[in-house]
């Protein structure tokens, strides 16, 4: 009979005691890595806050107040960012007016209507297209879908609208505008928001549905009057997920926008936004305050997104906490 | 008012000030079908319009890319503006280098964080890193890259692979905590318990049974993270740089006459501007020269299979793999 460790412990399992056989270690490294994510995530406004602290001082408010003629001059260190801000809201809502119809007659066709053997590739192709390299939805933008149909477009409603000042002036033959970013916005977020909206309507129970068609309303009944307005908070949620990709997108915008800043508020004319400006102008930052600008406009575009995330993260969570069975969107 | 009922209108009701009216139905049978029968079929072709661009856009990309590839293309070095020929060698070496730092960054951070948040989603430390890895996931590429820069590139003054690899891997690191925690989550709780109760610790039961369990979900969670990783040009920008004369084979020959350690041959490899795919694309379609717009295409062709078909493949294999998604 061997001696038992109880008795004299040798020093190999008071160590298996006191780390409890690897777990506490384990237990360490697991939450110090969790922990390091969290400092990650506190580490990106952090730094955006103090690396643009003296251009905030400078410019104040000024920054990204409206102006008529916004200057924006490195060469002298004038700074204000409105001509961006205005560029980045008026191409994402036009993105979203274009892009929510069509995301969900996509959901609802994928979620109600599809039959079975088709849901799958048909939802593989939509979720493909988002998987598309921002990049090559630029090349083709500018060498195809600009002169192709966003020119043409613009013509005509020149033409038609010409009158209000949102679509006036005269649109570049390349087509590079506005109006060409807002398109290839609306056409780059449609996967995002017809997926999680798709998700939303397959997550309404089934009892929603059959109630409605026993009481003799048609299908599209059932789904416009009952299932959109059940699952209306977790759509929202798509849609301001969707706006937060627009707003911070930035390769395809900066190929296809024409990056000029016009004191024009047309959608026909060029334009820039806050990503592209910083996608442009950051490695050749002439000075100091030049980039601390352009770290203040990373600044003001990582506000915007954080609060529509937080929007968007609260309205799925809410509408999950109602369907528990639903997956995080 | 009129005596005789009609026999699409219902007949009575009581209003407030006590008459009795006949209520004419706001749309009649017909109609409403027909609201139906129209509504259900734009959705259809809503649908049709949505694939439209993706065909034009992966048809045009290997009509127009499938012209300028050749051998030359993936084995040679961009050739001085207005020489013909040349490939793009140092694009590929540099998104393989940029996949492979950022993949070893993020994915043991990515793991153990997983690991936590999976086990702990109550807790006040998983709830915060859930959240924030939400927000996380929908931060706009460029503020990464804004982040890079200011974390590595400021800091040693130059720009760098090492910038580059970090900004993607700040990129990936929410796919692949949120994938692992999902298939980590799939992974039926019996077995996990089994193995505590035949007195394996916890960190034996997370690596030899949990993981084993759950690594087809977490490996095309990878391949995910790593696609979209690779298809990133924004945080490149101003962390990688660019770099067209880097080529990976002169660094390690130079290193090997030179009698340089494997460190300071890694240091070579790491600490210079670096291309990518992406990059390269992006840049040549700044240029005049037609040459090298047609590389362009090409790039793209060959950026756009590797994504794409990395993703084909990894949401079939979650498709397969996870029960809710079928069906």
């Amino acid at each position: 009979m061997q001696k038992t460790n109880t008795i004299h412990p040798s020093w190999r399992s008071k160590l298996n005691y006191y780390i409890q056989h690897g777990d506490r270690p384990w237990n360490i490294l697991v939450i110090s890595m969790a922990i390091l994510v969290f400092i990650l995530i506190i580490i990106v406004g952090y730094l955006l806050w103090t690396q643009s602290s003296a251009a905030r001082q400078q410019f104040g408010w000024s920054f990204i107040l409206p102006t008529n003629n916004a200057n924006w001059d490195p060469v002298n260190g004038q700074f204000q960012a409105w001509p961006f801000i205005y560029g980045t809201l008026i191409t994402s809502l036009v993105a979203i007016i274009i892009a929510v119809p069509t995301s969900l007659g996509i959901a609802i066709f994928l979620a109600e209507l599809c039959p079975s053997w088709l849901r799958l590739p048909l939802s593989l192709l939509v979720e493909l297209l988002a998987a598309i390299p921002s990049v090559v939805f630029g090349l083709w933008g500018i060498f195809i879908f600009l002169p192709a149909v966003v020119t043409p477009i613009g013509d005509f409603l020149q033409e038609t609208l010409g009158f209000l000042p949102l679509f006036a002036g005269p649109i570049p033959v390349s087509g590079a505008s506005r109006l060409a970013a807002s398109l290839i916005l609306a056409i780059m977020i449609i996967p995002t928001i017809s997926a999680v909206t798709r998700d939303v309507f397959r997550a309404i129970p089934q009892s929603q549905r059959e109630a409605s068609l026993a009481l003799g309303a048609t299908q599209w009944e059932t789904i416009w009057r009952v299932l959109v307005p059940y699952g209306l908070s977790g759509i929202l949620g798509a849609v301001i997920i969707g706006l937060g990709r627009a707003v911070g997108e930035t390769m395809a915008v900066t190929m296809v926008i024409g990056n000029s800043i016009e004191s024009s508020y047309s959608l026909l004319r060029p334009g820039y936004t806050m990503s592209s400006v910083i996608a442009n102008e950051f490695a050749e930052a002439l000075n100091q305050t030049h980039t601390e600008a352009l770290i203040e406009v990373g600044l003001v575009l990582f506000f915007i997104t954080l609060i529509l995330n937080i929007l968007a993260r609260l309205l799925v969570w809410w509408v999950s906490r109602r369907n528990p069975q639903e997956a995080r969107a | 008012m009129t005596t005789a009922i009609e026999p699409n209108t219902f007949p009575v009701s009581q209003t407030a000030e006590g008459h009795k009216r006949y209520i004419q139905p706001r749309k009649n049978y017909a109609s409403r079908q027909r609201a139906n029968a129209i509504m259900l079929t734009l959705t259809g072709l809503l649908c049709l319009l949505a694939i439209v661009p993706l065909f034009w856009i992966i048809g045009y990309v290997i009509y127009r890319g499938g012209q300028y590839i050749n051998l030359d293309f993936f084995i040679q070095l961009p050739k001085p503006m207005g020489v013909p020929g040349g490939g793009v060698l140092h694009a590929i070496e540099g998104t393989i280098i940029l996949s492979l730092l950022s993949a070893l960054f993020s994915i043991p951070v990515g793991l153990l964080t997983a690991f936590y948040t999976a086990y702990h989603p109550n807790t006040v430390l998983g709830v915060i890193v859930r959240f924030g890895t939400d927000v996380l996931s929908g931060m706009p590429s460029i503020i990464i890259g804004i982040v890079g820069y200011t974390l590595v590139v400021k800091p040693q003054g130059h720009f760098s692979a090492l910038a580059g690899g970090v900004a993607l891997a700040i990129l990936m690191l929410p796919t692949i905590i949120r994938t692992t925690e999902e298939m980590i989550k799939l992974v039926p709780g019996t077995l996990r318990e089994g193995s505590l109760a035949l007195g394996a610790p916890e960190w034996r039961t997370a690596l030899k049974v949990t993981l084993p369990a759950a690594m087809t979900g977490i490996t095309t969670g990878f391949m995910l993270g790593l696609a979209r990783a690779a298809g990133e040009t924004a945080p490149l920008l101003f962390t990688a740089l660019g770099n067209d004369r880097y080529e990976i084979g002169k660094i390690i020959t130079s290193g090997v006459q030179n009698h340089l350690s494997i460190f300071q041959v890694l240091g070579n490899i790491f600490e210079q501007p670096i291309d990518s795919l992406p990059l390269t694309l992006y840049k040549y379609t700044q240029q005049p020269d037609p040459a090298l717009v047609n590389q362009a295409w090409a790039v793209a062709l060959v950026l756009m299979a590797l994504v794409l078909l990395t993703n084909i493949i990894a949401r079939v294999v979650i498709m397969i793999r996870s029960p809710q998604s079928r069906g």
